[in-house]
């Protein structure tokens, strides 16, 4: 079946050749796999929800195409006297879509709105004490204790206007439990770049040009008109791009990148993806759930997770089964993260003979038996990943078996800590690696360590990282952070496999670099 | 005839039930909606409060209860994706599946016939073996491969039609917007109504080709025959006509898996139908939404079948006599 599929699209790209490019340069039509969940900026955490946010809505700051911190709403952000406060200056002079100014009033019911329960931001917003309107345009952040990084947790904070909110009765968050439909979930009025001119989920979303936008003459805007439609289906998507329906595919897939690529109009660009996968597994269980031994765990002697670790040969999960598009990984934060370095990174040899030596000093001189999880349809190829391990693992003589599942299944699985051995991929929203050893290295006793899965529990390194939230100096900081960083290395407390890398789409007359976390800000696109 | 629907009716009722147990245990293998519902930062607690606040942690069967309690209400609840209620978006999605099922219903039947009829008078003509010869491939084809073929060859290769979507739609009630009035609305819908009435209508073909044989053998067309009419008159007043009934009855139980299935051709051509909306409902492990779908197809196939009882009821003489000789 697969086969077919792939004779369909090659003879796909080479019909493209009689291509024209005939696009308005004025019009952008781009699809993508999924649709934004919602139009209430607060109420999902979601990628494809926040792209879709960022066109109509503003955040006081954001990342640009290149990632770099860019003045939003704020035009001028710092820490005060008082190491709690920061203190934010908003731009003066911006309206909202419906006419209505933009002021501090704004920003304090917005925060407030997404730290209430039903808001699905909430998560970022852990430190912020309170926020206080000092004037119209300046706004002070109150924090528990003291936040160096506060900036990089309000990139997808998106500005509401109070007094709409309240004429349409959204001030708060939908809950999904009961109740009906709110307005903001259909509806927008924000200061961003794009206003709202139709909406129907999950099939189109048209976009015009807000020509009261603050930023104009700032960025290009070239665009003027955006038209979303949503293609579930891979190869539907790669043919909607063919055969010129649409101008910008935000997910082409991976098997027919070659083929977009050949075919003549079409431009693929690419970049490494905010997303590092990786192998994690339950180190401090007594027993495995799954496996020949008993009575001892395997994975919790670290000599086993260095064989597994140099039996992994990396550059040929990027060559064969990713098609070269991956970058081989030795720690789980992607170039652009505060903390990487690329001794870090540096992907060790494979090395079978030392492996099997190791595990024969472990005391496993035949191996041992042993279940991989994986989800299959969450990360790029995941599954196929997965069985290319599992053979590598059997070189040095384990028996791993592989099992496979949808990832509702997969992360509830993780979640309930039922797994011994699993697949997971992380992403650095905030660039910082905190935000990699809160979520995945400090143990599952605090408030931290909700993506741990290891059961690592490692009192002194749960102590550096609730230090860091808190230091205010800089190189103390990043001294702490290159610390953890070494034992989590040194521990081999994860098998780190790839870093994604993502592919854009495009007509060829248009110019448009892939940003790493994988949000189009369209302002920013222009036409040749 | 009215203790017959009473019955009927109750029959469907434990039929819809049934359906609603099935698939509630069905979700539990599905998996957790929660992480879909949160982003990766939630906390741990976070997770916990909304599984609660949900219902997620009660049995299945007091989630069951619950669901149908408010289901008979008319209340389907949320949907965990969309935040809209899941009954107006599947009344927002439901008349494009029905617009692709029946035009695609009637490609199937006006064809089937035409071509089954041809190929019974033909038997032996080489267009007749053709055709007998091309309609394996409707049969043996999996529903995307043709999808994706046509969307090869005619939105690609010769750009004359759409790959995917509806096209322009009219609105004509609140819930219901056509396509069939615009020309953009039409092409978009040629393509997927094909791919949808290709199986049913190789089925039709071979149905009517064989019932035609058939009828041409019995006793009545000799007899016609015998009496001089033209071949004309014999085939398409005597033949056909007592081709069709069985032809009406399969058309009719096939419109509701056409409904039902269209679920793959939505998929490959992106058509915004209630299938395409339960896909993706699957994914995200919206429960509320696959509840209701599941509930919506078992209804359509219950009204279809109670339909086609009631016909042959009127059709059909003998049972009626039967029924009423009570038993």
């Amino acid at each position: 079946m697969s086969n077919l599929i792939k004779h369909v699209v090659a003879g796909v790209a080479v019909s493209a050749l009689a291509l024209s490019v005939t696009a308005a340069a004025e019009t952008l039509r781009w699809s993508s796999a999924g649709d934004s969940l919602t139009l209430d900026p607060h109420a999902q955490n979601e990628g494809p929800t926040h792209t879709l946010a960022h066109q109509i809505y503003d955040s006081l700051v954001f990342r640009n195409m290149d990632m770099e911190l860019t003045a939003g709403l704020a035009t001028d952000w710092y820490v005060t006297d008082d190491p709690t406060v920061w203190e934010f200056k908003l731009r003066e002079g911006v309206t909202y879509h419906n006419g209505a100014a933009f002021t501090a009033e704004d920003v304090v019911f917005s925060i407030k709105r997404a730290q209430h329960d039903n808001a699905g931001v909430r998560g970022l917003l852990g430190t912020i004490a309170d926020v206080i309107a000092v004037d119209d345009h300046t706004v002070h952040f109150v924090t528990n204790g003291p936040d160096p990084l506060l900036p990089n947790n309000l990139t997808n904070l998106f500005m509401m206007d109070k007094d709409w909110a309240e004429a349409n009765n959204v001030t708060q968050v939908q809950d999904f439990a009961g109740g009906e439909e709110t307005y903001a979930v259909r509806n927008a009025n924000g200061t961003g770049p794009y206003r709202l001119v139709s909406r129907e989920p999950d099939i189109r979303t048209e976009l015009e040009r807000n020509e009261d936008y603050w930023g104009m003459g700032m960025f290009p805007l070239e665009v003027t008109r955006i038209i979303h439609t949503p293609i579930s289906s891979a190869a539907t998507r790669a043919a909607a791009l063919l055969s010129g329906e649409i101008d910008f595919l935000l997910d082409p897939p991976v098997q027919d990148l070659q083929r977009l690529e050949n075919a003549a109009g079409i431009t693929v660009r690419s970049a490494p993806q905010n997303r590092t996968i990786f192998f994690g597994m339950d180190i401090a269980r007594d027993e495995l759930r799954q496996s020949n031994v008993t009575g001892a765990n395997p994975f919790s002697d670290v000599r086993v997770r260095e064989a597994m670790n140099i039996a992994i040969d990396r550059e040929a999960i990027r060559r064969v089964v990713m098609r070269g598009q991956s970058v081989p990984a030795g720690m789980i934060a992607p170039p652009f993260v505060n903390g990487y370095t690329e001794e870090l990174d540096a992907i060790p040899a494979v090395d079978r003979d030392r492996a099997r030596a190791l595990l024969a000093e472990a005391g496993y001189p035949d191996g041992f038996s042993a279940t991989l999880q994986c989800p299959n349809d969450r990360y790029i190829n995941d599954e196929a990943i997965c069985q290319a391990a599992v053979s590598m693992f059997g070189q040095i003589g384990l028996d791993i078996r592989l099992e496979s599942k949808t990832r509702s299944i997969h992360f509830a699985d993780l979640e309930n800590h039922l797994l011994d051995f699993y697949m997971l991929g992380w992403g650095v929203p905030t660039l910082d690696s905190h935000y990699v050893f809160t979520f995945l290295v400090e143990s599952q006793s605090g408030s931290g360590g909700a993506f741990n899965f290891t059961n690592y529990a490692n009192a002194e390194v749960d102590a550096m990282i609730q230090a860091m939230t808190s230091e205010t100096d800089l190189d103390v900081r990043n001294q702490m952070i290159a610390d953890v960083w070494e034992i989590v290395q040194e521990e081999m407390m994860y098998l780190p496999i790839h870093h994604q890398v993502l592919n854009w789409a495009m007509k060829d007359n248009i110019e448009f670099n892939v940003q790493a976390e994988d949000q189009p800000h369209f302002m920013y696109m222009t036409f040749k | 005839m009215l203790a017959f629907i009473i019955r009927r009716l109750i029959q469907s009722i434990a039929v819809m039930l049934t359906v609603a147990l099935i698939s509630f245990t069905l979700f539990q293998f599905v998996g957790d909606p929660i992480n879909n519902m949160l982003g990766q930062e939630a906390s741990r607690d976070d997770r916990a409060e909304l599984r609660q606040r949900l219902g997620l942690n009660d049995p299945v069967p007091i989630q069951f209860v619950r669901f149908v309690g408010n289901a008979v209400r008319g209340d389907f609840g949320i949907s965990y994706r969309m935040a809209r209620p899941v009954s107006t978006v599947i009344m927002e999605r439901l008349p494009a599946t029905l617009e692709l099922a029946f035009v695609s219903g009637l490609f199937a039947l006006t064809l089937g016939i035409v071509l089954g009829v041809y190929t019974a008078l033909k038997r032996d003509g080489w267009l007749s073996n053709f055709i007998m010869t091309a309609s394996l491939v409707g049969v043996s084809l999996p529903t995307f491969v043709i999808g994706i073929l046509l969307i090869y060859l005619f939105a690609v290769e010769l750009q004359w039609l759409p790959s995917f979507g509806r096209g322009e739609l009219v609105q004509i009630t609140d819930n219901w917007r056509t396509g069939l009035l615009t020309e953009s609305g039409r092409k978009s819908l040629i393509l997927p109504a094909i791919t949808l009435g290709l199986f049913q209508l190789t089925l039709i073909m071979r149905l009517v080709r064989a019932e035609m044989l058939e009828v041409l053998r019995t006793d009545y067309i000799k007899f016609a025959r015998a009496r001089g009419l033209s071949q004309r008159a014999i085939h398409f007043h005597h033949a056909l006509k007592n081709t069709l009934l069985p032809v009406i009855t399969i058309t009719g139980l096939q419109l509701g898996s056409i409904i039902a299935f269209a679920i793959i051709t939505e998929t490959v051509f992106q058509w915004p139908g209630v299938g395409l909306l339960f896909i993706t409902a699957i994914n995200f492990v919206d429960i509320p939404m696959m509840s209701a779908y599941l509930i919506l197809i078992a209804f359509i196939f219950v009204i279809i079948n109670l339909i086609v009882d009631l016909l042959y009821f009127l059709v059909d003489p003998r049972l009626r006599a039967e029924k009423s000789g009570g038993h």
